[in-house]
């Protein structure tokens, strides 16, 4: 515990600085937590164009080339502005301990703190596997178990996989810029342990104009292949979105769709599945995405990747004990969610009959990657929680919620049959403002759909059919369902009903560019119109219910599992896997406490 | 607790859904009659539509460079300033983080006008009219790629 008088001297100090100190911006930026020997960019913006004999850079009192052991580029006039920046490309810190860093240019000074952490010197997992239901919120959690398992005596019969795990934490999840985030940066905190900022991935946000420019940091999957592991991705979104994205992707940009292509395959990750194949294939071929004739289907099978486009080509691809590497692309677009893949049939199902779900594709990764015998980090993500919340379709998004904890229960079952060294974690990037008020009772009296609304004791409970063996009722359409509510939203006529035709459209832009409701709805039996509660007018005009800024739960078992209790940062989920792998092992057995000072 | 579900209420919803997509179809003016026997859809314009591409279907090869029109949706646009949009099969609901290609579906076929258009309703479907370029073009304004576009384009309400 510090003493009164240095906390004091500290914020005399802080103080001062901060009202003199605002003239450079320091990256990686202050409060950082920085694994001992992960690659990072260091870079300094100056507010000016600066006299090269005027800069001085220290680390902890000393020029910063001793601590970073190499000398940065000094770009006069970066992007053709008038500032300058000091910039050094893949510095890293050996040592763990506090680092301050102070960076003048003979007019003004500023400053950050980094610390440097590193981790025990034997692992105690082999393998992690981190499920990430985008979006996922304990609205949707609620929901999957009252459809998934029944109560009785007022008591659920049995707990979902995801709840069956000793260890749980509250992530809070804002960025750099904003309270609010993204699935880019908030996927990010997790594969790098940084902060950063809406739609940015293994970057920090810097001024640069390109948006490949900005100061990078090192991905889980960088650091574990250079311990020799195999590493993969599953999504049921398209591969180079957002959060499958942040496992290889440096882009201040989650859209550079092409680049993400190119970075998973420098990435040399092992196994990645998912949707989106138009930016695989080169612009020649019709369907393309691509700006360049470059043909990434082609690259990746010279790279001895095995090519999966449908469940029937993936499970023979993994059940070969050849397969090292694979690449599934089931879909030009997303993956179908659970909903209309094994029921609905609605979505994209009749184009692509044969898609795997997650659970499917997350065994057939498994069987692959754990062929390498160092162990592997595999991210698993429900991806359509997220979208389908930002359309409020309720069901869809409960359906992909239970798929979740399927692939949970089954990457269980496989951690327990294989040595139980594995690491597993589950929560989601951020929150939804979602939650279970009651159920809709078709047979109540009246016209009107809100007062068939049961609340409290009239609730009651829904009458879905009792959930197969993977936890899913074979109808949602049932005439007592759940009353699921968003509690953010643009204009849209609630139907009170599940969307058998196909996901949910709530809004359009009309002809003078304001977001109104879809009036595709407006005659269903007993819609009625919402008022959003949502911007519709310029940039920031709302077609879907929004992220928010609620924390998410992370539940954890397996060795590591037990640094996961209370309120955490997301970055720290980074931390609590780099440990359990030991990816920057310590001599010391103080190593690890150095950070918390 | 989980009790047998009921089906009154049910059926009616159904049938009153698959009965919305007939009810949704615009009223579409008297075409040109130079487009009039090169009516191209969505389901028409491809064989197949596949992970390792697509496969135009052989009217849509015989229309290539020639007149045609298209029904569609038009897609919330870009920039208000652009020269195109987004002629799509259904009203998309455009992803918002993406001004750019990235997410759009992989089906869409990009509509160069000849004239400034005047706002119009995005909900409801349109008939575009022009000439039907067929191959891989990156707008250079913009850098979207397209792979379809109808170009020299007049929109029918």
């Amino acid at each position: 515990m510090r003493s009164k008088t240095s906390f004091l001297s500290a914020a005399v100090l802080a103080a001062a600085l901060s009202t003199t100190c605002s003239a450079q911006t320091i990256f990686p930026l202050t409060r950082a937590d920085i694994l001992a020997g992960a690659l990072f960019d260091f870079k300094v913006e100056f507010d000016g164009v600066v006299d090269p004999a005027q800069v001085k850079v220290s680390i902890n009192g000393v020029d910063y080339t001793k601590t970073l052991g190499k000398t940065a580029d000094l770009v006069a006039k970066e992007d053709g502005k008038e500032v300058s920046s000091l910039i050094l490309r893949d510095a890293s810190i050996r040592k763990p301990g506090t680092y301050v860093v102070t960076a003048t240019d003979g007019k003004s000074t500023s400053s950050v703190t980094w610390t440097v952490y590193g981790t025990p010197a034997k692992k105690a997992a082999k393998n992690v596997i981190l499920f990430i239901g985008d979006g996922f919120s304990i609205g949707h959690r609620t929901a999957m178990r009252i459809l998934s398992k029944g109560i009785e005596g007022g008591k659920y019969t049995s707990k979902l996989a995801i709840d069956e795990m000793p260890n749980m934490a509250l992530l809070t999840t804002q960025g750099t810029d904003s309270i609010i985030t993204d699935s880019a940066n908030a996927a990010h905190a997790y594969t790098t342990g940084h902060k950063s900022c809406v739609n940015a991935l293994g970057v920090y946000c810097s001024r640069a104009a390109n948006s490949l420019d900005h100061p990078k940091v090192e991905t889980i999957t960088s650091l574990a292949k250079r311990h020799g592991m195999a590493v993969g991705a599953v999504t049921n979104s398209e591969i180079e979105d957002a959060t499958p994205a942040a496992m290889v992707a440096h882009t201040r940009r989650r859209s550079d769709y092409n680049d993400i292509v190119d970075m998973f395959y420098q990435s040399k990750i092992d196994v990645m599945m998912g949707g989106g194949s138009p930016n695989f294939l080169p612009k020649s071929t019709p369907g393309s995405k691509r700006k360049d004739d470059v043909d990434y289907i082609e690259r990746f099978k010279q790279a001895d990747y095995r090519l999966a486009t449908t469940k029937t080509e993936m499970l023979a691809a993994a059940n070969d004990p050849k397969t090292t590497k694979l690449l599934g692309l089931y879909n030009t677009g997303n993956v179908d969610g659970a909903l209309d893949l094994k029921f609905l049939k609605k979505g994209s199902v009749a184009q692509f009959p044969d898609q795997p779900d997650v659970p499917e594709s997350m065994n057939a990764a498994l069987k692959v990657l754990s062929r390498n015998k160092n162990g592997f980090v595999l991210m698993v993500e429900s991806a359509r929680i997220d979208k389908y919340s930002h359309s409020l379709d309720a069901e869809r998004a409960i359906y992909d919620a239970i798929m979740l904890d399927n692939a949970v229960k089954q990457a269980k079952q496989w951690a327990k049959a294989h040595g139980d060294n594995t690491l597993i974690l589950v929560t989601a990037d951020h929150s939804h403002a979602v939650s279970v008020v009651g159920t809709v009772d078709d047979n109540k009296p009246g016209p009107d759909m809100r007062n068939k609304i049961g609340t409290y004791n009239e609730a009651g409970f829904p009458n879905y059919p009792a959930p197969d063996a993977d936890g899913y009722p074979n109808k949602v359409d049932v005439s007592r369902r759940l009353r699921v509510l968003f509690g953010s939203y643009p204009d849209h006529y609630d139907t009170f009903a599940p969307h058998l035709e196909g996901e949910f459209v709530p809004a359009i832009r009309n002809a003078a560019g304001v977001m109104v409701a879809n009036d595709a709805y407006k005659d269903a039996p007993g819609a009625e119109l919402r008022v959003g509660n949502l911007p519709n007018i310029g940039s920031g005009a709302a077609n879907n219910g929004v992220h928010t800024g609620d924390d998410v739960v992370l539940t954890a078992m397996g060795p590591g599992a037990q640094k996961v209790h209370g309120q955490m940062e997301n970055t720290d989920l980074f931390r609590v896997m780099a440990e359990a792998l030991a990816l920057s092992p310590q001599k010391l057995a103080t190593a690890s406490k150095a950070s918390d000072q | 607790m989980f009790c047998p579900s009921r089906l009154s209420g049910e059926l009616s919803r159904r049938t009153f859904l698959s009965s919305m997509l007939v009810l949704a179809a615009p009223l579409v003016d008297a075409a040109d009659a130079t487009h009039a026997d090169n009516l191209l859809s969505f389901d028409t314009l491809y064989k197949s539509v596949g992970v390792l591409g697509t496969v135009y279907s052989d009217q849509a090869k015989a229309l290539k460079n020639k007149d045609v029109r298209m029904r569609g949706y038009m897609a919330p646009p870009l920039k208000p300033e652009s020269k195109f949009f987004v002629l799509t099969r259904e009203p998309v609901a455009v992803c918002p983080f993406c001004a750019s290609d990235a997410q759009w579906p992989s089906d869409i076929v990009v509509v160069y006008l000849r004239e400034a258009l005047a706002p119009i309703n995005l909900s409801r479907r349109i008939e575009v009219a022009g000439t039907l370029e067929m191959g891989s073009w990156t707008d250079p304004q913009t850098g979207f790629v397209s792979q379809v576009r109808i170009v020299d384009a007049t929109v029918h309400k």
